[in-house]
């Protein structure tokens, strides 16, 4: 089964990469940008049996090492 | 004293940390990251600088779960020493056996050069040679040096006394280097026997390199 983990600074953390890319895309004349942020997509290929079971499993991985919850928050998308 | 340095694929400052502290006339010890003890007798553990894993994922990330650090977490629940160098620093946050996180620093720079940091507590088993409000001078090298703390965590840590360096001018007014919070460049757990740092006083051994700086830091440990 296919599952999407992706990954962000939280709210209220700056995010040094996504104001870069901002000031460049303000730079480069696109107009009405408020906010860029940018983070990871994680890509997994895991087995279960259903998209419960999924979802458990990967809560787990993100919580123990794909995130860390200081900083970051996940979304979990199965495909 | 007996150091053991940890070394992981891709540690790259193990050499420099043991110069360092056999020039201060200590035994030292270099551990394979797949041991699962530490020596019997070491007196500090210092989990020295470098790009373990090669930084993928998030820095520090991947070290944390090697073996030889369910023995560095027992060392310091017991009471060890443990001291995070740079990427150290960042698996010591990444482990949860400091506080906060180090993100990317604000200007997405690796950032390489000399830096003075002010001492803010000396109360500890790490600074106590150093005067508080003393500006040493430094190198730093790194790219996720920028501290994030929450306020509330920060607070705490401020009347707790482990918030160890800041980054500053020659003065000793704080300046922005990476974007850490409140300039931060050190710290130490709340029980005051873990501690992390960003620069490097390993590299400030040395006069005639441009600072010895680092001695006095590193003979803390010696009380």
């Amino acid at each position: 089964m296919k599952v999407i983990v992706n990954v962000f600074l939280k709210e209220g953390v700056l995010d040094p990469q996504g104001k870069a890319a901002h000031h460049a895309l303000h730079s480069l004349g696109f107009e009405g940008l408020n906010d860029v942020r940018i983070g990871k997509q994680i890509v997994l290929d895991i087995d279960a049996s259903d998209k419960a079971e999924a979802e458990a499993k990967v809560k787990e991985m993100a919580e123990t090492l794909l995130a860390n919850t200081v900083i970051e928050d996940y979304a979990i998308e199965i495909a | 004293m007996k150091v053991a340095v940890l070394r992981f694929p891709g540690t790259n400052c193990e050499f420099d940390t043991q110069y360092a502290f056999e020039k201060l006339g200590h035994e030292t010890e270099l551990i394979w990251h797949e041991e699962t003890t530490l020596p019997d007798g070491v007196d500090l553990v210092v989990v020295p600088g470098g790009f373990s894993y090669g930084d993928y994922l998030r820095s520090g990330s991947i070290a944390r779960f090697a073996p030889v650090m369910k023995a560095v977490k027992a060392y310091a629940d017991n009471g060890g020493k443990v001291l995070g160098i740079c990427n150290g620093f960042q698996i010591l946050t990444e482990a949860g056996m400091l506080p906060g996180a180090l993100k990317r620093n604000n200007n997405l720079h690796f950032i390489s050069k000399h830096q003075t940091l002010s001492v803010v507590s000396n109360d500890n088993a790490f600074l106590n040679k150093c005067e508080k409000g003393e500006v040493l001078n430094i190198p730093i090298a790194h790219a996720d040096g920028n501290y994030y703390i929450d306020e509330e965590s920060l607070a705490q840590m401020e009347t707790n006394g482990q918030i160890l360096l800041r980054y500053s001018d020659t003065e000793g007014n704080r300046v922005v280097v990476n974007g850490s919070v409140t300039s931060i460049a050190g710290v130490c757990n709340a029980s005051k026997n873990v501690f992390g740092l960003m620069p490097h006083p390993e590299r400030a051994m040395e006069a005639i390199l441009g600072s010895e700086d680092g001695i006095r830091m590193l003979q803390g440990f010696e009380a």
